[in-house]
């Protein structure tokens, strides 16, 4: 929360006399680490440049090759701790994830999309509690909206390409063993649910959960801040018990950043298993 | 300052920025490319080996356990062979030791009898030989009584009975001397 933080209570400084100022939406528009310069888009003004989240996810990257290269590469009948540790993670989603769901015939196909996805978010997510970063990549809907795409186009495109085009849009919309008029309700509510909303609900439950999560410690720290330095002297303790809240919270928030990057490459595996089913 | 208090009132965090949603897909696609050339086949090449390396491990054992059986077998099967042919040559062992106390015990026998007959017939020779001297030898004494008893008067009855007792002492001491003699 570092550069969050400092930015934020820079900005708020000044209007301490005014009254406490509710972290929001602003504290997630980071200013870029560059020069910067702004520009209009949908209505909103934005920075142009190279701003805190982009490293971050550049860096995750990194982060999660370099462990997966340094663990793989050696190739030794008995592992040792890293090659372990690589085999366990790797595994994990390999078995798991791919073969349990998807079932062991196709799940080859797409091991390393979901292990490179579980491990990108699962690292960019923890980013918000590693101290000096503090900052979760995917509290910026813009990363998730691209994430969410793309597992949207995957799963389309291979139940597309093994079930043709007719056959894919009939085993998405049309439910098995309904036959008549209950057919004019059903379609159209399947058709959304598996070709519209997806990968909104996708995008969403994990930029929201990321969001919401921050916001959360943010308010917790600085109404802790606010409460000691400017609060009366009864109300001072709850700031310390607020500060209290924040550590528990952090620890909450581990398990949530853990349980979305698993949620969201389980729905992806279950969305591409279920374009492949032969039948519903 | 003014820019980020302005951006903070009237954001709204569901519009995306736009570079973000191109970044993201870069670098999650660069991301992707490196971990399925680098790192996948890695760990499924390493996974392949060790399954056929255990794999292999448990052939080579069953294959040992299965030549050691067969040797196990075999020499049980020696063994029991062995067995049999020393119960064998006992056996037959007995068989001949039997036979050769038979053939011994009858050739014994045979023996046995053999020298009795001919001591028989020894006997039943050396019996016909005295019984022919003895008659030859009381022919000569009947002969010589005769003699005697002719020459002799023999109107005396004393006299008559004198030689007759004289010639039955001469024979008692003639047969006795001869027993002595034999």
């Amino acid at each position: 929360m570092s550069f969050a933080l400092s930015s934020r209570t820079l900005a708020a400084a000044p209007s301490a006399e005014e009254g406490f100022t509710p972290p929001g939406p602003g504290d997630f528009n980071l200013p870029p680490v560059g020069p910067s310069d702004t520009f209009e888009f949908l209505g909103q003004t934005m920075y142009l440049g190279v701003t805190k989240p982009m490293i971050q996810l550049v860096l995750a990257a990194v982060l999660v090759f370099w462990f997966f290269y340094a663990a793989a590469k050696k190739r030794s009948m008995v592992p040792g701790k890293l090659q372990y540790a690589g085999e366990g993670a790797y595994g994990f989603i390999r078995n798991s994830v791919g073969r349990d769901i998807i079932g062991s015939q196709d799940f080859m196909r797409f091991v390393p999309y979901l292990v490179t996805l579980f491990f990108f978010i699962l690292v960019n997510n923890i980013f918000a509690t590693v101290p000096f970063i503090q900052f979760p990549t995917f509290s910026r809907a813009g990363m998730v909206y691209g994430l969410a795409g793309l597992s949207w186009v995957i799963y389309n495109y291979v139940g597309i390409r093994k079930h043709g085009f007719g056959g894919y849009m009939k085993l998405q919309t049309v439910p098995a063993g309904i036959k008549g008029p209950m057919l004019l309700l059903l379609v159209p509510l399947e058709f959304f649910s598996n070709l519209v909303v997806r990968p909104i609900t996708l995008a969403l439950r994990l930029f929201a959960n990321m969001l919401a999560g921050h916001l959360l410690l943010i308010l917790f720290a600085l109404g802790g801040e606010y409460l000691l330095l400017h609060g009366a002297t009864l109300v001072k303790p709850v700031g310390l018990l607020a500060w209290v809240l924040f550590v528990a919270i952090a620890f909450l928030e581990l398990l949530v950043q853990f349980l979305q990057a698993y949620v969201f490459t389980l729905l992806n595996a279950m969305y591409i298993s279920g374009a492949l089913a032969d039948e519903h | 300052m003014n820019p980020i208090t302005l951006a903070a009132e009237e954001l709204n965090p569901l519009v995306p920025h736009p570079v973000e949603i191109v970044l993201s897909l870069v670098v999650f696609g660069l991301l992707l490319f490196a971990v399925k050339k680098f790192v996948v086949p890695n760990f499924e090449k390493t996974f392949a080996e060790r399954t056929s390396a255990i794999e292999g491990g448990l052939e080579a054992a069953e294959t040992k356990q299965a030549e050691a059986d067969a040797k196990l077998a075999e020499l049980t099967r020696q063994l029991s062979e062995a067995r049999h042919e020393a119960a064998r040559i006992r056996e037959e062992a007995r068989e001949q030791g039997a036979t050769i106390v038979a053939e011994m015990r009858e050739q014994a026998n045979t023996e046995a009898a053999r020298i009795v007959e001919h001591a028989h017939a020894q006997i039943e020779a050396e019996r016909q030989q005295a019984v022919t001297s003895l008659r030859a030898e009381v022919g000569t004494l009947a002969t010589s009584l005769a003699g005697r008893i002719v020459g002799e008067s023999l109107d005396d009855e004393a006299r008559q009975s004198r030689v007759v007792e004289r010639f039955l002492a001469d024979i008692e001491a003639q047969s006795s001397a001869g027993n002595g003699a034999r």
